[in-house]
């Protein structure tokens, strides 16, 4: 009960603090993540739009793959991006393993499958609704893509959530390819893990706290926006 | 696709890669990191060279991993053997002495083993085990791990034997085998540095220190650029010269917790005691 207290006490007081190597730590794991969800929505919301409307044969497996893919272990996702980006892997060359670029891959590899069907998912539900409207216009299911994407964009939102909610609170994938370097590749997750190694559990649960209150602003964000939407659609 | 998009992370990340300040990657071990030695001695030599040091912290056997693929400049760990194999196989150049501490034995309030105060870690491990009293062990091919298992041979006791029993091997750095150790009332082996350092020790408590096969040496080398030609071989050798330097040495010597020094430099010994 007393860890809890004095958790509680210096997550209020590290923020309070305006501690520079926590702001530093907290607006990388930001970067990271958003940076992350961005990329995996570029990729994974038209393509699981695509999904919803296509039918060719082979689509059952995919989707049934897509769905499979939301569970991959964040650790075998680092440890695939860690050999591909190796010196000694196919992408060396490129010297982005230990950066917060290697992260950013990592957590967008995580998280495109996740957008993708949720995002089929959503559109599915649309497609039923609009099929024969779009198609009396003439529109292939390919050219309806955007128009169901634009329609559903506040559903849109929570599957974005979801994804951000991934990004943000995984450790296994960013300790790999970041390799937790203090001010340069350290974020709240892996932060949290090295206070735990260190048996500072107060200090380690505290910086759990603040991640959560972010994340909690970030959502709270997103529910404005999503709100506002609402009222002026 | 790949390429777009790996494009694009390189846009969105603010540090433009080319104009990037000279660094050079370390990959070391949890002890020297955790211990906050690289916290204190990093920023000296980052004054005095312009050199940022990026510490990749893993166990010895990760970490020469690490080097062997080419993804660090230099690596800095403490298991000689495995270092020495790790220079023979051309994967480094040269090793060199850094500085010692030491390993001790940990173990719950109780002392079941009955081994507090004891010199000979020999012994006391033997005891360990005849009254299998729980042992969490590192079990990942760390530096740790590597002197544990010597040192349990050494005993003449095979620890496999309590597989599944006393024996608990946690596959996790030194951290949570002692926050292992301190919830399950076990012993523990962990070099003093993250000992001194550590927090959550509940009822847990030095009870074997001072023999002489509890010594712990670390080695610094560069990582062989011949196999690697993008090593940074300057700016890593300047780091391995200054950290076997006087200066280097000294600022080695100058880190304490609680007025308790943690590493001993001995660069400038050929062959240290052990």
């Amino acid at each position: 009960m007393n860890d809890l207290h004095s958790a509680v006490a210096q997550a209020i007081s590290l923020v309070a603090a305006a501690d520079p190597t926590l702001a530093q730590i907290v607006l990388l794991s930001l970067r990271v993540s958003l940076t992350a969800v961005l990329l995996a929505a570029l990729v994974g919301l038209p393509l699981g739009a695509l999904l919803a409307v296509a039918r060719f044969p082979g689509r059952g497996a995919v989707v049934a793959m897509l769905n499979a893919l939301m569970g991959l272990p964040p650790v075998v996702a680092g440890l695939l991006i860690y050999l591909l980006l190796s010196r000694a892997g196919p992408l060396g060359a490129l010297g982005l393993l230990f950066t917060p670029t290697a992260m950013i891959i990592a957590q967008a590899v995580l998280v495109a499958p996740i957008l993708a069907a949720l995002t089929r998912q959503v559109m599915e539900g649309l497609w039923e609704e609009y099929a024969e409207q779009l198609r009396s216009f003439g529109a292939s299911p390919a050219r309806a893509v955007p128009t169901l994407l634009w329609d559903g964009r506040f559903a849109l939102l929570t599957v974005l959530l979801a994804g951000f909610g991934r990004a943000s609170a995984e450790v296994g994938a960013v300790m790999i390819v970041g390799g937790n370097i203090e001010g340069f590749t350290r974020v709240m997750t892996t932060a949290i893990a090295l206070e735990t190694s260190k048996g500072d559990l107060p200090l380690a649960l505290a910086l759990g706290l603040v991640l959560m209150t972010i994340v909690l602003a970030v959502n709270a964000l997103a529910q404005g926006l999503r709100d506002r939407g609402l009222r002026l659609a | 696709m790949l390429r777009r998009l790996l494009l694009l992370a390189l846009l969105a990340s603010p540090l433009p890669l080319a104009a990037q300040d000279r660094h050079i990657t370390v990959a070391s071990t949890t002890s020297t990191e955790q211990s906050g030695l690289f916290g204190h001695i990093l920023p000296i030599f980052t004054r005095e060279t312009g050199i940022t040091v990026r510490v990749v912290a893993l166990g010895t056997g990760q970490a020469l991993d690490v080097g062997r693929r080419g993804d660090a400049d230099v690596v800095f760990v403490h298991d000689r053997v495995a270092e020495q194999r790790f220079v023979t196989e051309g994967h480094g150049l040269a090793r060199q002495h850094v500085m010692f501490n030491d390993f001790v034995i940990v173990g719950p309030e109780g002392d079941p083993a009955g081994i507090t105060g004891s010199r000979d870690t020999a012994a006391a491990l033997k005891r360990i085990a005849e009254a299998n009293a729980p042992f969490i062990s590192r079990g990942d091919r760390s530096g740790t791990h590597a002197a544990e298992l010597r040192l349990w041979q050494q005993a003449g006791v095979d620890p496999a034997t309590g597989r599944g029993g006393w024996y608990r091997e946690i596959g996790q750095g030194m951290g949570p085998t002692l926050n292992t150790a301190a919830a399950q009332g076990a012993y523990a082996l962990t070099d003093r540095g993250t000992w001194l350092s550590f927090r959550n020790r509940q009822g847990l408590g030095i009870v074997v220190e001072g023999d002489a096969r509890l010594f712990n040496q670390y080695g610094v080398m560069l990582v062989n650029p011949q196999r690697h030609p993008h090593v940074k071989q300057a700016e890593g050798q300047r780091f391995i010269d200054w950290i076997t330097s006087p200066a280097g040495q000294a600022a080695i010597a100058g880190y304490k917790i609680n007025g308790e020094q943690l590493f001993f430099p001995n660069a400038a010994q050929a062959e240290p005691g052990g």
